[in-house]
């Protein structure tokens, strides 16, 4: 079924009695020709990938609970592509482009809103690092502009710029950066790719990973066991659990990432705007709630929910930035598992079982990765090779020291 | 999430710094081959249940503690000092 205006226009007339289920509830075959351990964000957009540009439709997505339960229903949904280094840069370059074609191509309206994003800084010295990286995004193609004070005023009337711990100097404005709706990311996905055919597999946990003469053959599931001679892992912040099931111990710790949201309010904030130095981030949702949040609670943890410190501090920061914000009623805040590296940078790579391949390391960012993350793996899995834009993102690369570190502040679990 | 330090008793999650895996404890020989040295850095079991992890005291005591607790339910069930020295001085 094709969605469209007229189509919303005439089941209306009808009393909407035409809509159908956007995909199919499939039980697993004995066999795929490839497996995608995972129905996230990433998983999902891997098998559309597969089937769409490899024509691979022999396939399956096994999810351990229901698609869009895991961090792709939980992030706070901004889009970008202001990366710095060589390895990321074209990389979430391709991404956002992806985003820019994204509801046509899919005939899925995911509520892709470029409606800007501000990085704020306070000081001289970061005054420089964020024009260097300005520089770096329109080198690669991309759009940024630095604002002085004057010019984030103009925008952000709101802001408190004379604070005195962090007084405001200006902001790189990065016009294409923006939201979406995050759930709908992974119903387009899911979509999509049971219309050619991939077989999305819920209430599937894999318990194992059968592994002979050091090739994949299947998994172990809950519904069973499946074979494949490709499998893909891209379980986000249960990759350890995943990956050691098949022998492997990675460079993965599991983090708590909290986020917030107030009630609906009349349209305040217009952009995403980024607050580095408070570790606070917020926009507004187009049913009008604050979405914002901060950091990690900072521990490693699989408890999907964080501890009080953070909300504290996070509340703080708010206040801190945007007085006004003061006298909204906060409605819920939730945590997701994020899976962080040591360099605070992604894996799309074969590992060393041979047919088995990994997506994982998305850290607090892995939302707008959405379409390229899977456009590269489902380039990997189908072709054997990395993907252009994703060479860099290799899991030896912390035994060799090739690091991607954004953030430059080294190779450490508990830095980023 | 509080912490019961052997020596300062019962504290705010505030006060402590997270290190990470107890991992860092065992540090590899000095003429081992870099995949110890990989692991040793990098790799991790990152379990969802129980884990020991190293925390600082840092603004209480200045110890390193190694911390059992559970990553799934919070629960912290035992808190040591790392220092055998200042372990057994704790403990008397
Ligand atoms: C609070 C918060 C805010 C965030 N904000 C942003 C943001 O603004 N911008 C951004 O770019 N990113 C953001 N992120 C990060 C982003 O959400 C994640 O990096 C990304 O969603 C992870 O990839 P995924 O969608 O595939 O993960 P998930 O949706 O978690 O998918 C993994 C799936 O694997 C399944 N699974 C696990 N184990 C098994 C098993 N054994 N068998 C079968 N299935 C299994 C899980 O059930 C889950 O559905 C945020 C994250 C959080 C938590
Ligand atoms: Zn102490």
């Amino acid at each position: 079924m094709r969605y469209s205006g007229f189509k919303v226009f005439t089941e209306g007339l009808f009393g909407n009695k035409g809509w159908r289920p956007a995909w199919r509830d499939p039980a697993p075959k004995a066999e795929y020709d490839a497996i995608i351990i995972g129905g996230g964000g990433h998983g999902l957009s891997t098998a559309y990938y597969l089937a769409k540009n490899h024509g691979l439709t022999n396939i399956a997505v096994l999810e351990k609970g229901y698609l869009g339960g895991g961090n792709i229903g939980r992030n706070t949904t901004i889009v970008r592509a202001n990366y710095f280094l060589p390895g990321n840069s074209e990389f979430y370059s391709h991404s956002l482009k992806l985003w820019e074609g994204l509801e046509a191509d899919l005939n899925y309206n995911v509520m892709h809103s470029q409606r800007g994003l501000i990085n704020l800084f306070h000081s001289d010295g970061q005054r420089d690092a964020f024009a260097r990286r300005g520089n770096a995004m329109v080198n690669q193609g991309d759009d940024a502009e630095l604002l002085d004070r004057d010019g984030v005023r103009a925008l952000l009337p709101y802001l408190d710029f004379e604070q005195t711990r962090f007084p405001i100097y200006g902001g790189l404005l990065h016009r294409r950066g923006g939201t979406a709706r995050h759930d709908a990311v992974a119903w387009g996905y899911a979509r999509g790719a049971d219309q050619r055919g991939v077989d999305l597999i819920q209430n599937c946990e894999v318990t194992g990973i059968d592994v002979e003469n050091g090739r994949v053959t299947g998994v172990q599931t809950t519904r069973g066991a499946i074979r494949a001679k490709k499998v893909g892992i891209v379980v986000a912040g249960r990759s350890s659990q995943v990956a050691a099931m098949a022998g492997l111990r990675l460079p993965i710790e599991s983090h708590i990432l909290q986020a917030f949201v107030t009630e609906g309010l009349k349209p305040v904030i217009d952009h995403v705007i980024s607050f580095g130095m408070g570790h606070f981030y917020i926009s507004q949702s187009d049913k009008g709630g604050l979405v914002f949040g901060g950091d990690l609670d900072f521990y490693a943890s699989y408890a999907a929910r964080g501890n009080l410190p953070m909300v504290e501090h996070v509340m703080e920061a708010g206040m801190t930035l945007m007085p006004m914000i003061g006298r909204a009623k906060v409605l819920r805040s939730w945590g997701g598992i994020m899976d962080m590296s040591p360099d605070g940078s992604p894996v799309i790579d074969r590992t060393p079982v041979d047919g088995l391949y990994i997506d994982c390391g998305w850290n607090y960012g892995g939302f707008k990765a959405v379409p390229a993350s899977g456009w590269c793996m489902a380039h990997l899995m189908a072709t054997g090779q990395p993907h252009e834009v994703a060479r860099r993102f290799t899991l030896n690369r912390f035994a060799t020291g090739h690091l991607l570190d954004e953030e430059g502040t080294g190779s450490q679990h508990n830095l980023h | 999430m509080r912490l019961t330090c052997p020596l300062c008793g019962e504290r705010d999650r505030r006060e402590f710094y997270y290190y990470g895996a107890d991992d860092y404890l065992r540090r590899p020989a000095e003429g081992a081959p870099a995949a110890a040295w990989d692991d040793y850095l990098h790799n991790r079991d990152n379990p969802a249940g129980e884990t020991r992890d190293l925390w600082y005291h840092e603004a209480g005591c200045g110890q390193w503690l190694a911390v059992m607790r559970n990553t799934v339910t919070h629960a912290v069930l035992a808190v040591d000092l790392v220092a055998p020295v200042a372990q057994k001085r704790g403990r008397k």
